[in-house]
């Protein structure tokens, strides 16, 4: 920009030295003009090598980008119809040499380039591109192993992707033929050029929308194929287009682009890589004759199998013959045996009932017997249950007929018989203890009359019959003298009677004891 | 086995089950009478085979395409 202004200083130095009058005046628009012709002009096509800066593509499909060195960008256009035919899309940071013819845009005071070609500059720059679009195409899982289909055993109808003149297609065909004939469908596509990648595409795209038995038979099998070439040659089959059509192939495809060496991206999309075209049509079919063959092999197994089958049956079956013994022999020992555990059967069976006891008797009550008792004793007594006012009922009545019974039997004759049986019995009781009581009476009389003899024999009172005296006073009975004198007055009992001598005599008071026995005894009887 | 008739059956089909059938009569543990139905199935699919084999035939043609690159047709292709 220095520069450029420096250059405008010396113009209007020029201008003014030369004096203003004389220059020719122009419109913007003439002089606009005049630039671009001469640009034009001067420059005509130019072929200009750059890195690619920013890519814009407008709606209307013009595309608008930069070539820039690290000091100065160009502008460049490419007009909608122009794109197709450009070979390399511009694509950001990728070295190019664009073609194209130097011309201004003077609405805007600026020039540019009207690109009609792209190329790649250098294999460098193509590489350090392929690796940036794969690394994109891998990111979004177009590469993953799970994509990948199985190829079939052997396909009715190749669809092959290719140039239809050429080696290519010549190899595919000799390699097929010769293994394996099959129906191949040729879709031409141009294998290079700005053409190779979209026609690629739609040829893969327009084998996958053939129906199977439409009117053009839908291939089981696709091979994009390409001769070899260089990397500039190649480079259809590393569009981003193409790649996504191959992995989006329903029918199994193989790539086989270039030779062994060169790897294209479709070679990652693909289900299959082959290195050649011809090592493609080996993938595709098996080889027909060795199919025959395995065929024939496989018959005579079959039939070698069967035939030993049969005669291994026949084999076994003379053996068999020939160990069978004779019907006697069979018998002979089933007979023994018969005997032998007919003999044994009926100590077995009582051997058998015994143990049984045994075992009843220790195992004792089971379980399923006392279930079996409770559930009896339950339905006994839920039956009792039901029975039960019933019962009462019964008892009562029979009880009520016993007593009716009984009281009919009652008679008053019987109770009179007994009452006069009883009575007499009284009787007789009665007059047993009168008789005893009266000599038991007469007993003690007499036994107490001779006691009271016996007293009287005795006691003190005969002595007085004798001519002896008791003196007493008051109650005592006085025996000595000094007690005499003290005394008031002193009784004297003779055998007739009492005397107080000092006072008036009195009468003696006679004291009889009493002779009979106590009232009171008379009354027992 | 398959329930796919032997008449309909692909080539690969038809290839696995005759090498099953095989297998299995090498065996040699099936029945008798199963080891007959089995020779039969695999004479079968033998032939199967076989005609899918040598009715192999190359026809080759070339996609004809109208202005917008659509599939209109086949023409065949010679001299290849």
């Amino acid at each position: 920009m220095a520069s450029g202004t420096g250059h405008t200083m010396d113009l209007l130095d020029d201008e003014s030295s030369a004096g203003a009058s004389n220059a020719p005046e122009f419109s913007v628009s003439e002089l606009s003009g005049a630039i671009k012709r001469t640009l034009e002009g001067a420059f005509g096509r130019v072929r200009v090598r750059g890195e690619v800066g920013r890519v814009m593509k407008a709606k209307s499909g013009h595309m608008y980008y930069d070539i820039k060195d690290d000091r100065n960008v160009i502008a460049c256009t490419t007009w909608k119809g122009q794109v197709s035919g450009l070979g390399v899309l511009p694509e950001e940071g990728l070295e190019v040499i664009v073609t194209g013819k130097l011309s201004s845009f003077s609405a805007q005071s600026r020039y540019n380039i009207n690109v009609d070609t792209i190329e790649v500059a250098g294999a460098g720059a193509l590489m350090a591109m392929l690796e940036k679009r794969k690394a994109q195409l891998a990111a979004d899982g177009l590469f993953a192993p799970e994509r990948k289909q199985a190829l079939p055993f052997l396909p009715e109808v190749i669809g092959v992707v290719t140039s239809p003149s050429g080696a290519v297609i010549r190899d595919i065909l000799h390699r097929l033929r010769d293994r394996f004939p099959r129906k191949v469908l040729i879709w031409p596509v141009a294998v290079q050029g700005a053409n190779c990648a979209p026609e690629v595409t739609a040829a893969i795209a327009g084998f996958n929308q053939f129906t199977p038995g439409g009117a053009l038979p839908r291939p089981d099998l696709l091979i994009v194929a390409r001769g070899g070439g260089s990397i500039e040659d190649l480079w259809g089959f590393n569009e981003e287009s193409v790649v996504r059509a191959a992995a989006a192939s329903d029918i199994p495809l193989i790539s086989a682009v270039g030779h062994e060496t060169d790897t294209t991206l479709i070679d990652f999309a693909s289900d299959k890589r082959a290195p050649t075209p011809t090592a493609a049509a080996e993938m595709a079919v098996p080889v027909r004759l060795d199919l025959m063959a395995w065929v024939d092999g496989q018959e005579a197994r079959l039939s070698r199998a069967l035939a030993q089958g049969i005669g291994q049956r026949q084999q076994h079956l003379r053996d068999l013959s020939r160990a069978l013994p004779r019907p006697e022999t069979l018998l002979n020992t089933a007979a023994q045996r018969l005997d032998l555990w007919a003999d044994r059967l009926p100590n077995a069976l009582r051997a058998g009932i015994q143990s049984r006891q045994v075992r009843l008797a220790q195992a004792g009550l089971r379980a399923n017997m006392l279930r079996n008792l409770l559930t009896t004793g339950q339905e006994r007594l839920t039956t009792l249950d039901r029975r039960r006012p019933a019962a009462l009922t019964r008892q009562v009545n029979t009880a009520r007929r016993h007593l009716t019974a009984t009281t009919g039997r009652l008679r008053l004759s019987l109770l009179q018989q007994d009452v006069a049986r009883k009575s007499e019995a009284y009787g007789q009781l009665s007059r047993r203890f009168t008789d005893l009581a009266r000599a038991q009476l007469q007993g003690r009389r007499n036994r107490l009359d001779t006691l009271d003899r016996l007293r009287e024999t005795l006691g003190y009172q005969a002595t007085l019959a004798r001519g002896y005296a008791v003196v007493r006073a008051g109650d005592q009975v006085i025996t000595t003298k000094a007690a005499a004198a003290k005394a008031g007055s002193l009784e004297i009992e003779f055998q007739d009677g009492r005397l107080t001598p000092q006072m008036e005599a009195k009468a003696a008071k006679s004291r009889k004891k009493p002779d009979t026995p106590p009232p009171d005894q008379g009354t027992l009887f | 086995m398959t329930d796919t008739p032997v008449n309909e059956m692909s080539f690969e089909q038809a290839m696995a089950e005759l090498e099953k059938v095989v297998g299995q009569l090498e065996a040699g543990d099936v029945p008798l009478e199963a080891s007959i139905e089995l020779y039969e199935r695999g004479s079968a699919l033998k032939k199967r085979c076989e005609a899918q084999l040598k009715a192999a035939e190359e026809k080759v043609a070339a996609i004809t395409l109208d202005g917008d690159g659509q599939a209109t047709g086949t023409k065949p292709v010679e001299g290849l």
